[in-house]
């Protein structure tokens, strides 16, 4: 046979691809160090106290905050937690625990995936003709659904994956002492994946308290307090939209210091939660 | 005890087991109740425009004239440019985290990456808007067009005429391209670390290099997560709407050019929803969502239709 | 501590070993797990490395091919010479080198495509040939594997989809493809049923007339029917060395003789 006298060429196309691969994952930390820069330069600038404890000033005016924006998303994520986290665990309980290779269990798990693919503008479009056409108002409530709504197949998988995870030995051992089948999931099952489960909703939370496009057509937004659910209601990220694209730079400061309480927040209870992961699997 | 309680205890089984059931199908009611109530809600569009919305590029709210076709255009356009550059990117990410980078390094980088997937589209949009389009408007695009000389390449030319504007369709792609690359570099990598090293090994004893061996063996073996992941992306930056919103320029129309502004479908709901007056205009967008919607359900279907087809023809072993 | 006595093969025709070993010492990280080292492999015959678990056997076959360099805080010191050539030396080119010495692992490692394939994976890399004589080479290699008349009909058929005798089979076939000079196996039985096993051993004896084959096994019985030389390792040292009747009926080293009757291990 032929030997090739290629190993030269296979070489060196071996050590471009190495220096490729290098300068690809440079070009990303480059970025991602640029965005993150630029966020908290711009960011800093605009925090002071008034920023954390006034609403906002009209354009032109000296000072104003987003405080009520702050308690707005704070305000809708955790309903929105409230609804989509014990929805999407007792989901993933169902596809784990009683409806494994059932018809109905692989229905729900497809659908589940394909919902997870749905962009959440068109979960805030469904939200806004569920919520908001009928009762002719935007809320805090329809905000809130909507982001449960994003929040509840990402719980239900991760809380599927993670009992999974737990050796049925566990289950057997449970059930033979004559626990019910309940108590062992709640006392057993949920103990023994924890950490896996926590890490699973803190990283839903942060995902949606992110989220802008679903609350744009259901909490919409306001420049007062809110005094109710049932009305449009302050959030940081379409604050951030409505004074981005704003011609007033006093706003777009604003905005800029918005974008760091988000960013920050979020990369915040990422890094915790991947620390709690790491911390038990160790 | 009262009746009840002891009711209650006696069943509390069955009660648990159909409450989870429960749960489970408000997925399936969510999901029929997104088609059903966007179609009902954009009947006036239907019925207006039928199936020739999608192909009609109309867009006119003076004289309530709706046509789907230059959102659908720019939503596919901005996708496309974005997944050029993110999936091959991605492939050479995750092959130095997994193979060629020293173990404190990957992950350094791994994190970094994993982070900045976690990075909300709005924080990406406010800096495309604020950062990239003027650096793209004053130094990427005259290169392109004049240093390069793209302008002046027959056929391609035409995808860089134009004014250097730094907002428009090129420009909204990269943001989307920066945004889908850590997401789909991290499952990439979980992808390449879950190939069975004696595989890798098996593959190096027969000669190959490090590139041989991971576009030929690893990628191979992994080709049904790092699709999964590819879907995932692709749906991702369909629908994605804040980081292009910001930066895409918000016209309806359809140029050859890259440079133009164009449109989405997510960038058109969120920018014209509020000035939706007219029962038409409403429905309309609407209407436009209902695409979207199916757009992405019928990739998701795809994805998971391939991922089950490849299960079959590459064997139990993957 | 050691019982070698080199060189072994004056009563072959050609007593030049196809491998020299000479002061291997190796380590994971600051963990040394052989010690001096020195062996002759000789030429077209099959040399078994046994021992207790964890004494060093697969950590020593696998630095004939430099497979450890995958992972960096592996090294070695001494040396390794195929064909009188150190293997560590600059001009050996590693991708040659693992081409002439093939390596079959304990599990089989079909790769993920054809069985077609994954024969003509490693021509492909080595070689310039046209289809129709990668036919024949492929062809050739599982005929050289006595695969051929099982998967004649199946080479479209992914390569994991064959029962694990016949991937571990594909696997040699894969590696005979590339007329390699020597056959590194590291218990390639280990993980097959007997029946699968017995059809790999036979084979093991036909390739030997080709091939320079070092077997790793923890199955005594096996080393005893197969190899024709056998080195006992015992905590990273090979304690003892010689032809594997002599070894089998008359050890000289007291651990041996203990290992070989079962004594321990």
């Amino acid at each position: 046979m032929k030997k090739a006298d290629n190993a030269r060429r296979r070489e060196t196309l071996d050590i471009a691809m190495r220096v490729v691969s290098g300068a690809a994952s440079l070009i990303g930390i480059f970025f991602l160090g640029w965005i993150l820069w630029t966020v908290a330069r711009q960011g800093l600038a605009a925090f002071n106290i008034d920023f954390f404890t006034e609403l906002p000033a009209p354009p032109g005016v000296e000072g104003g905050g987003l405080a009520n924006a702050i308690a707005g998303t704070a305000i809708i994520t955790l309903l929105a937690t409230l609804m989509g986290v014990p929805l999407g665990l007792f989901t993933g309980v169902y596809l784990s625990e009683f409806g494994k290779s059932t018809r109905f269990g692989g229905m729900v798990r497809f659908t589940m995936n394909i919902t997870m693919g749905v962009p959440s503008i068109i979960v805030g479009l469904f939200v806004y003709t569920l919520l908001v056409l009928p009762f002719k108002h935007f809320s805090a409530y329809a905000g809130a659904v909507a982001l449960a709504i994003i929040m509840l197949p990402v719980v239900a998988r991760t809380t599927e994956d993670m009992l999974n995870l737990v050796p049925n030995a566990l289950r057997e051992s449970a059930l033979a002492i004559g626990m019910p089948r309940w108590r062992m999931i709640i006392a057993i099952l949920f103990r023994a994946a924890r950490s896996g489960l926590l890490t699973g909703i803190l990283l839903a939370v942060a995902r949606v308290s992110g989220e802008t496009a679903p609350l744009l057509f259901t909490a919409m937004s306001s420049p007062y307090w809110m005094k109710g659910l049932a009305e449009p209601t302050a959030n940081l990220t379409v604050t951030i939209f409505n004074y981005a694209m704003s011609p007033f730079d006093d706003w777009k400061q604003l905005a800029w210091g918005a974008s760091l309480f988000i960013m920050a927040t979020v990369l915040g209870v990422n890094i915790l939660a991947r620390t709690l992961l790491r911390e038990r699997t160790k | 005890m009262t009746r009840f309680h002891e009711y209650l205890s006696e069943h509390f089984e069955t009660i648990f087991r159909w409450f989870t059931i429960l749960c489970a199908g408000t997925v399936l009611l969510i999901m029929a109740g997104m088609f059903i109530n966007l179609a009902w809600n954009a009947r006036l569009a239907i019925g207006e425009f039928g199936l020739g919305f999608l192909w009609s590029d109309a867009w006119d709210p003076a004289l309530n004239e709706y046509g789907a076709f230059s959102s659908i255009y720019g939503t596919l356009v901005s996708t496309l440019i974005a997944m050029a550059i993110a999936v091959p990117m991605s492939v050479v990410i995750a092959l130095f985290l997994v193979e060629l980078a020293h173990p404190t390094v990957s992950k350094v980088v791994g994190s970094a990456i994993e982070l900045l997937a976690a990075i909300p589209s709005i924080i990406y949009g406010m800096w495309g808007l604020f950062v990239f389009a003027p650096i793209m408007a004053e130094t990427v695009q005259p290169f392109l067009q004049e240093t390069l000389g793209l302008e002046k390449v027959p056929g391609l030319g035409r995808l860089f005429t134009g004014a250097p504007m730094g907002i428009g369709m090129l420009t909204a792609g990269l943001i989307l391209a920066l945004m889908i690359l850590p997401f789909i570099s991290a499952v990439m990598r979980d992808v390449f670390a879950m190939v069975p090293p004696v595989v890798k090994e098996s593959a190096y004893g027969m000669g190959s290099t490090t590139w041989e061996v991971t576009h030929k063996v690893t990628l191979r073996y992994g080709i049904q997560g790092i699709i999964g992941a590819c879907f995932l992306g692709l749906g991702r930056a369909l629908g994605e709407t804040m980081a292009v919103t910001f930066v895409i320029g918000n016209a309806h129309r359809i140029s050859p050019s890259l440079y133009d502004a164009g449109n989405s479908i997510a960038s058109t709901l969120a920018n014209e929803f509020a000035e939706a007056s007219e029962p038409i205009y409403l429905h309309s967008l609407i209407y436009l969502g209902l695409v979207l919607l199916v757009m992405t359900f019928f990739i998701q279907l795809a994805a998971q239709w391939w991922v089950a087809r490849l299960k079959k023809s590459m064997g139990a072993g993957l | 501590m050691s019982d070698v006595k080199l060189p072994l093969y004056g009563e072959m025709a050609d007593p030049t070993p196809k491998i020299s070993v000479r002061g291997l010492d190796f380590f994971y990280g600051d963990h040394q797990a052989l010690f001096s080292n020195d062996i002759d492999i000789a030429p077209n015959r099959v040399t078994a490395v046994i021992g207790p678990s964890g004494c060093g056997k697969s950590t020593h076959l696998r630095v004939y091919n430099r497979i450890f360099e995958l992972y960096r805080e592996q090294r070695v010191k001494g040396a390794v010479l195929l064909n009188g050539e150190n293997i560590f030396a600059p001009t050996v080119k590693l991708l040659d080198l693992r081409r002439r010495v093939g390596m079959i692992f304990q599990k089989p490692t079909p790769f993920p495509m054809s069985v077609f394939e994954n024969v003509a994976y490693g021509i492909r890399l080595h070689y310039a040939v046209s289809k129709s004589e990668l036919d024949g080479r492929v062809e050739e290699a599982l005929k050289g594997a006595a695969l051929w008349e099982e998967v004649r009909d199946l080479l479209n058929r992914p390569g994991t989809a064959l029962s694990g005798g016949q991937q571990q089979r594909l696997c040699i076939a894969r590696a005979i493809a590339v007329e390699p000079e020597v056959l590194l196996m590291d218990e390639p039985t280990s993980a097959i049923d007997p029946i699968a096993t017995a059809k790999i051993e036979e084979l093991v004896e036909g390739l030997k007339g080709k091939y320079t084959i070092v077997i790793v096994t923890h199955n005594m019985q096996q080393a005893a029917r197969i190899s024709d030389f056998t080195a006992f390792f015992f905590k990273g040292y090979i304690i003892e060395f010689g032809a594997t009747k002599q070894i089998f009926t008359n050890p000289h080293n007291k651990k041996t003789e203990e290992y070989i009757t079962g004594r321990f291990g």
